[in-house]
């Protein structure tokens, strides 16, 4: 099993996939000749041409619609936008064309699209380049969205993405890229629905998505090592549909919850995972479950207003210590 | 064009009016809900470009205007009324109603009620045409108003920039629901948009059939042919408001009687009369026929048909057992 960094994973997904079947294109802004913003198609117009590594002009909507209609016939795009806050931008032929045509059609017909963006707060982007917009994917029917939180997942999340008959939208993070992990050698597919326990525990469950998985993953070891609390870890690697049966098993092993999110709470992930609790295991809980979340703000330029605006490890340590009276 | 092909045509286009104005009647009863757009007054845009083309084979996408060109392309009426009763016999099962008609067998790519959606949907499909080097074409029929959607720049951008063999048909009914296009558009003829894209284009009257036919020979022989894309621009009228919700307030008595006047229709039927190729007796048969055909065959069969099983409201929102969903069964 070798260590790779994340964009390398997404890059031999690609590569394995488009190798395999000539009807896997890839498409997007500067993903070509340029090699991709953040490498993940690095090499690929090179070794599969400008038909099928088609760079796009900066048309959101439209080259995602293209790319819709064309999987109607058969091709598997997968679609890079360069940054979720440019995918608002597709949102309409996202929600109103792929996710919804096997429906409309009566099953006629599907939309086996991939669209890959980097959302997430990187480095001072300010507010129109620092949108985590997962929770706005989350609720449409016909859609599935999933967040890769390390480049095991990326690789295999993709792989199963390409292969799937549904529009798939995959949530990558600016800041992970660079990220080295384990991939296996052999050929991998990820499942797309259910979720991971990332560090077993008995005391708490920390649920994280993403780039939150490794804010739980640290706060756990600050508790074991500073607060005697030994804390799970899930990673909600599936955001739709959310794994009801893994999130209410790992409750009712702990009876409690902290939901980690990069997102401001409002209509999100720690609000959904939370009605789940309710729904599946309220008796079960011996506290409130919390969320730790960002504050509803445009992201602000400044550095030390953008880092008050997310949330981190420290913040997660002091909400379970909180929970606990520590 | 034909003598038998016109006389052909003539059924087709009839045989589309009195569709459409039973459609009108049974929403009025409350058998159909939801929106209805109906399409008499343009017959002879979508009869004429598709005889031109392979229906059935070509790959044709529209707006929510859809009934006519979906059954032009091979779907059967009776299920494109029951999809309107909402009937689990109907097209899309019940679950897409008038606007979203699809009969993929058919290669018809469906109806979308998104001004402008459809844009780049046809530009994929031609992609995707492409690609696999099959001479086969998209066609995507909108409406004039579509084109002040971004999706409109965007597409024919692309379409040409790559070639893609994609027609865009744009029958322009002057009307945007219920704004004349010279108070919504700053350029009023829609053939002259694509110009900054470099793309072919011509406008024809869309109301004479033979000159639709015409027409569309050309732009679908250019497209055919690897040229790239084309779009034809087709000028025609509704005489209905945009939907059944519409008043229709906004036009003129003389406005809309001067296109009842050029009927695509009467036209051709007068002129097939005239020509001696056909008697008056002979188009007063084939409309009887046709109005029987309609009452007997098509709305009872959307009448007895069974409505949708409610335990079955969530089928066809994903996949069924899709193996990749769980890892490909890794």
């Amino acid at each position: 099993m070798a260590e790779i960094m994340y964009w390398e994973a997404i890059r031999r997904a690609h590569d394995e996939e488009m190798d395999r079947d000539p009807l896997v294109i890839c498409m997007g802004e500067d993903i070509g000749v340029a090699g991709g913003t953040y490498k993940a198609t690095q090499g690929l117009y090179d070794k599969y041409g400008a038909d099928r590594v088609m760079d796009t002009p900066i048309s959101e909507n439209g080259y995602t619609g293209l790319g819709v209609g064309a999987s109607f016939l058969g091709v598997r795009p997968i679609i890079e936008i360069m940054s979720v806050n440019f995918a608002w931008l597709a949102m309409d032929q996202l929600f109103n064309s792929a996710a919804k045509v096997r429906y409309m059609s009566g099953g006629q017909l599907t939309a086996p699209v991939v669209v890959r963006s980097a959302g997430g707060t990187a480095h001072q982007l300010g507010a129109q380049h620092s949108a985590r917009m997962e929770k706005v994917f989350m609720g449409i029917a016909g859609l599935r969205v999933v967040t890769p939180s390390n480049p095991r997942q990326a690789y295999g999340l993709l792989k199963s993405a390409v292969r799937c008959d549904d529009p798939v939208y995959i949530n990558e993070h600016e800041l992970m890229y660079n990220m080295k992990g384990e991939v296996p050698d052999d050929e991998y597919f990820h499942p797309l629905e259910g979720s991971e326990v990332a560090r077993e525990g008995s005391d708490i469950t920390l649920f994280g998505y993403n780039i939150s998985v490794h804010w739980c993953v640290q706060a756990a070891d600050i508790l074991a090592r500073q607060y005697g609390i030994n804390a799970e870890v899930v990673d909600l690697y599936a955001l739709t549909p959310l794994d009801r049966a893994g999130i209410a098993a790992s409750v009712r092993k702990t009876h409690r919850a902290v939901i980690v999110e990069e997102a401001e709470p409002a209509v999100g992930v720690g609000s959904e995972v939370m009605a789940i609790i309710n729904e599946e295991c309220f008796f079960e809980l011996d506290a409130a479950p919390v969320r730790v979340s960002a504050v509803n703000v445009p992201m602000p330029y400044n550095h030390g207003l953008e880092k008050a605006a997310i949330p981190n490890a420290s913040d997660v340590v002091d909400a379970v210590r909180k929970m606990f009276g520590k | 064009m034909k003598d038998a092909d016109k006389k052909r045509l003539l059924r087709e286009m009839l045989f589309a009016r009195r569709f459409e104005e039973r459609c009108y009647e049974a929403y009025v009863e409350r058998k159909i809900g939801g929106f209805l757009h109906l399409y008499p007054g343009q017959e002879a845009c979508c009869f004429g470009v598709l005889d031109a083309a392979r229906p059935g084979q070509d790959y044709v996408i529209t707006g929510y205007r859809d009934h006519v060109h979906a059954i032009k392309c091979g779907a059967d009426p009776k299920q494109v009324m029951a999809e309107l009763y909402a009937k689990e016999t109907g097209s899309s099962k019940g679950r897409g109603g008038s606007m979203h008609i699809f009969d993929t067998a058919h290669h018809f790519m469906g109806g979308y009620a998104l001004v402008g959606g459809p844009f780049p949907l046809a530009a994929g499909m031609a992609k995707a045409i492409k690609m696999k080097g099959d001479d086969d074409i998209a066609i995507c029929f909108l409406g004039d108003a579509a084109n002040n959607q971004g999706t409109f720049h965007e597409t024919m951008n692309m379409a040409k920039l790559w070639e893609l063999p994609v027609l865009y048909v744009c029958e322009n009914n002057l009307y945007g629901i219920g704004t004349r296009i010279d108070r919504s558009t700053a350029v009023v003829d829609q053939y002259k948009r694509v110009a900054g894209y470099n793309i072919p284009s011509a406008q024809e009257d869309g109301q004479d059939i033979e000159k639709v036919f015409k027409a569309a020979t050309k732009a679908v022989n250019h497209v055919r042919s690897g040229k790239g894309p084309y779009f034809l621009e087709l000028m025609t009228y509704r005489y209905r408001g945009h939907s059944m919700s519409d008043s229709n307030a906004y036009r003129s008595k003389g406005e809309e009687r001067m296109w009842s006047d050029r009927d695509p229709i009467i036209m051709l039927r007068d002129r097939l009369i005239e020509a001696g190729q056909m008697s008056k007796d002979e188009y007063k048969a084939m409309d009887t026929e046709i109005l029987d055909e309609i009452e007997n065959d098509i709305i009872a069969f959307a009448e007895a048909s069974p409505e949708p099983r409610v335990d079955e409201l969530e089928k066809y929102v994903l996949a069924d057992n899709d193996p990749w969903v769980h890892g490909g069964g890794h």
